[in-house]
């Protein structure tokens, strides 16, 4: 396949950046999104120009390192799936495809395609945990059963993979989605609950410090997380919320 | 030739780690607040002994290249952990976990460390459902488990196909509450690229932040290596891209043994290879083959055929296909163990039965069409349905099949645009996992004094094969449970050390070397991307080091490798400057890693004349192509000492005792 790229290049977080053009060609469409970039930065080594910055790593869609807003959806088309799982036979020949990195005010911008998303880390910090001792005098993992269905929805929730998909897709780049699975998985089991309160609280304390938007329930998030991560965390969560501002 | 003390406590297997605990020093509460302990890598290994150092009173240090702690490789491990918890009652015991693992390392792994290893597996799995981490539950509330690698016993704990992912963020988890404290020190994007030792012990680290591309010093009274495995020496592996050997690599150069750098696993059930634009493989949990039956054409002709795409591999009838793994191991079946299922796939292959329409025609079917057929007839029955048609059975049966494996096969159709229910998979042998690597002793302490390594990085419980679902419970053990306390004893002399400072010429020392090695790769400015050179390493390894070796193939590649590093040394090209952001860089400076270690791991498969687990050496097999292991010559480990170049390395040895467990051929037919 041949194709044109239009790609957004920026030296470092406090210069201005740009839309650049690019022709790769003799893409295979079996290859990845990422290796048709792979390709691409190859020829401009060649050329002695300087290579797109991107970030990547397992290239497997679970360690949330990859992003790119691809023809303006964050990960590009196709539901359910990451940058790294999108490959080229979902383009055509000939097509131009525009590449951007994702864009929020929390999320600066590194270089080129590469964003800063550890706001994510701090909110994480100031709640994303149960609060129990690591050297080992645990009780038996047994001794608390816990409801398959609860289980299984605290899984659900905890395969978020932090790739920040769904506040590049938000018009207010809200970061409820991020931030409700979050609470979910913990809010969901029993070992979770104690702390619930405080965590609901100081998480989305730190969500709103680190300036990501309100939610206004567009629902783009959902549409856009390639985790399936559903909005129904974000009721429960504001319904933990709510518990916690009354008590 | 020197041989090396592990430093195995004594007494009988089930007490030595009991009393080692008892025996060795503790350091008071208020003095471990003075010590300062750097952690490199945050996988499960890392991440969790960053966690628990902090958790008893140290300050911790850690580092990851990733922008979070949370992406570490861990994160990708799909099939589960293995705990000695018996729950099924099926038997399961410590000694029943460390008698697999031993067998199924081919007796190359050290009695005491597994026995420790089984002996803590249990409170892993309490460590982590404390922690919320949401493992299947069975409908009464309690914990599921699956059976893995052809064991006997269900004892592999689990979530769905992303129990790695889980486990990690447990860790994470684990680690946010101590960053919260300001007992962890998170340096992220940061990648440790040397060691500082200051009177022959680990005082320290150099780092460069990958954002602003700036050195820094780093001290500290101890510093742990948990940066993971160095599979991607293949270019092509299961690996993250950014997985490396550097850190391993550096800490080797000053002084620290490098163990058995040869013993890789290859994994069975991977995709295939589709082209040369291919930039890493894909795995599919083993757990598939609890249902898939594997197998190739029996005609020469009709293999061609398929690879032409002239005959579809559903029109092949049953009598001229080969489940090879039926025909050659009848009791294991398609449930042998990873080493034996590649190496019978590869066998297949060179023989020109191979199905990949591609440059290497590499590739075995993984068939479900029996599964789907027997759980569709049972599901009929269950449901009452009588004369079920045949395309009843058949959605019955994918019914089954998806809520077993349907995130596996979605990921398996978003890759090779094939429907996997409707056609067998496309599969293929690829490098996952390596049991080599940084030599410890009992305390997980390298050659080097203050200088530990935990997790894939160390060589330690392995031995020459890896079973299932037991690396992430070696790194949760080594972080959680081990490193913890037997770093204590090294570090009680040091309650009134104080701070180590960073203006001392042994930081200077270590500082200059690194930024002379940038210097040296950013000014190069050659004609070939770091990539290319990567992926001719990457070729020579898996075509003369990889899944069958012998004596001249060895050699040659020893001498390949040199050359291609010189070769790199001239000819490497790095784009932009040292002082920023910048990837390509990144990449040279661990491609240049690999192209030592590289050679240094040809060398070690050349010295074993022996073939034992994910080491096969052609000229030592039985009439009927297994491997054949010399207990009489090789029950050691080899360590390598450095001396300033990969191929003039010292092999010291640690002779591996085996007291408890008697060395038998394994046997799989
Ligand atoms: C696809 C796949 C599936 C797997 N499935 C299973 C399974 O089901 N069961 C099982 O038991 N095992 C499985 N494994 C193996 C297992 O996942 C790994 O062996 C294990 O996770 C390694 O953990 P680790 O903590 O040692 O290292 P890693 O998780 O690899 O972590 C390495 C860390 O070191 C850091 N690092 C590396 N170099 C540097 C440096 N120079 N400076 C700073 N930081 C550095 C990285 O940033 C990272 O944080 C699987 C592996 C793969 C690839
Ligand atoms: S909620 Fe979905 S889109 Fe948002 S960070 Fe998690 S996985 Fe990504
Ligand atoms: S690179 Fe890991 S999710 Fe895409």
């Amino acid at each position: 396949m041949n194709l044109t790229l239009k790609i957004w290049r920026q030296k470092n977080a406090n210069v201005k950046g740009g839309m650049e053009t690019y022709k790769v060609e003799n893409i295979s469409p079996d290859s990845s999104f990422l290796e048709m970039l792979d390709i691409l930065n190859d020829q401009l080594i060649n050329e002695g120009k300087e290579p797109v910055a991107f970030d990547h790593d397992c290239r497997e869609g679970i360690c949330g390192m990859c992003s790119l807003q691809i023809n303006g959806e964050p990960h590009g088309p196709g539901r359910g799936i990451t940058t790294c799982q999108l490959h080229m036979r979902k383009f055509r020949d000939g097509d131009t495809i525009y590449i951007e990195p994702f864009r929020a005010k929390a999320f600066p911008v590194i270089k080129d395609l590469v964003v800063d998303r550890t706001a994510f880390d701090r909110i994480q910090h100031a709640g994303g945990y149960i609060s129990v001792n690591t050297s080992g005098n645990t009780q038996d993992a047994n001794a608390i059963p816990v409801e398959k269905e609860k289980a299984d929805k605290a899984f659900d929730a905890a395969t978020c993979i932090g790739c920040g998909a769904c506040v590049a897709a938000c018009k207010n780049a809200s970061a409820m989605l991020f931030t409700s699975a979050k609470v979910s998985q913990f809010a969901l089991l029993p070992q979770g609950r104690i702390e619930a309160t405080e965590r609901v609280q100081n998480m989305v304390k730190q969500m709103d410090l680190e300036g990501f938007g309100n939610c206004t329930n567009t629902g783009a998030c959902e549409i856009e997380c390639p985790k399936g991560i559903s909005l129904e965390n974000i009721a429960r969560m504001n319904r933990e919320y709510l518990k916690a501002s009354v008590k | 030739m020197a041989t090396l003390d592990s430093k195995a406590p004594q007494g009988s297997l089930a007490d030595k780690w009991t009393n080692h605990k008892n025996n060795i020093r503790l350091v008071n509460p208020a003095n471990k607040r003075k010590i300062d302990v750097i952690v490199v890598g945050t996988g499960l290994a890392g991440g969790s002994a960053a966690a628990t150092l902090a958790e008893l009173g140290y300050n911790v240090k850690a580092f990851c290249y990733q922008d979070s702690p949370r992406r570490a490789h861990s994160i990708a491990a799909q099939g589960g952990i293995n705990a000695a918890k018996n729950y099924q009652g099926d038997g399961d015991s410590v000694y029943r976990l460390f008698y697999d693992t031993i067998k199924g390392g081919d007796y190359r792994s050290r009695e005491a460390n597994v026995y420790r290893l089984a002996e803590v597996s249990a409170n892993i799995i309490d460590q982590c459902v404390a922690q919320g981490v949401p493992f299947a539950r069975d409908y009464g509330g309690l914990l599921d488990n699956r059976s893995f690698g052809g064991v006997l016993v269900s004892r592999t704990f689990y979530a769905k196909g992303q129990t790695g992912q889980q486990l990690l963020l447990g860790a994470y988890s684990a680690m946010n509450r101590q960053i919260a404290k300001g007992k962890i020190a998170m340096y992220n994007r940061h990648e440790m690229l040397d060691v500082v030792l200051v009177d022959g012990k680990a005082r320290g680290i150099i780092a460069r932040n990958l954002i602003t591309g700036e050195i820094e010093r780093h001290s500290a009274h101890a510093v742990v290596i948990a940066s993971g495995g160095y599979g991607n020496v293949f270019f092509l592996s299961t690996n993250a891209m950014g997985s490396n050997a550097t850190a391993a690599w550096k800490i080797h150069k000053r002084g620290a043994y490098f163990a058995n750098p040869c013993y890789t696993q290859i994994h069975p059930t991977c995709i295939p290879v589709h082209g040369e634009q291919q930039s890493k493989l894909t795995l599919m949990s083993e757990s598939l083959r609890n249902d898939g039956r594997i197998w190739v054409p029996k005609k020469l002709e009709d293999a061609q055929a398929v690879r032409e795409g002239k005959l579809k591999p559903t029109d092949i009838p049953e009598e001229d296909r080969d489940y090879y793994l039926e025909r050659r191991y009848p009791s294991f079946g398609n449930l042998v163990p990873r080493d034996v299922a590649s190496r019978a796939a590869k066998e297949r292959c060179d023989a020109g039965y191979g199905i990949m329409n591609n440059s290497t025609k590499e590739g075995v079917f993984l068939d479900f069409a029996s599964a789907i057929e027997r759980y569709g007839n049972e599901q009929a029955h269950i449901q009452g349905i009588h004369n079920p048609s045949k395309e009843k059975i058949t959605a019955l049966g994918e019914e089954v099949i998806a809520s077993k494996y349907g995130n596996l096969f979605d990921m398996y159709q978003q890759i090779t645009d094939d429907n996997p229910y409707k056609t067998p998979m496309k599969i293929y042998p690829a490098v996952h996992y390596t049991m080599g690597g940084i030599w410890v002793d009992y305390n997980l302490m390298t050659t080097v004094p203050g200088l530990y390594s935990i997790g894939e990085a160390n060589f330690s419980d392995h031995g020459a094969n890896r079973l299932g679902a037991s690396a992430l419970m070696q790194g949760l053990a080594d972080g959680y449970f081990v490193l913890p306390y037997t770093i204590g004893d090294y570090l009680a002399d040091d309650i009134r050390t104080g701070p180590i400072p960073t203006d001392t010429p042994e930081f200077d020392e270590a500082e200059k070397n690194v930024t002379e090695g940038i210097q040296r790769l950013i000014n190069n400015k050659g004609k070939h991307s770091v990539d290319y050179f990567h992926k001719k390493l990457g070729h020579i390894m898996w075509n003369k080091v990889g899944m069958a070796r012998n004596a001249r193939g060895l050699t040659e590649a020893i001498k390949e490798i040199a050359e291609l590093r010189e070769q790199f040394w001239k000819e490497v090209n790095i784009p932009g400057t040292a002082d920023e952001f910048n990837q390509e860089l990144e990449k040279a400076g661990r491609v240049a890693d690999f192209l030592e270690l590289g050679e240094l791991f040809a060398r070690d498969a050349l010295e074993r004349n022996e073939s034992c687990g994910g080491h096969y050496r052609e000229e030592y097999q039985t009439e009927e192509g297994e491997a054949r292991r010399d207990d009489e010559n090789y029950t050691y480990v080899a360590a390598w000492e450095y001396t300033g170049k990969p191929s003039e390395a010292i092999l010291h040895k640690e002779d591996l005792k085996f007291e408890n467990v008697e060395l038998k051929t394994r046997s799989y037919k």
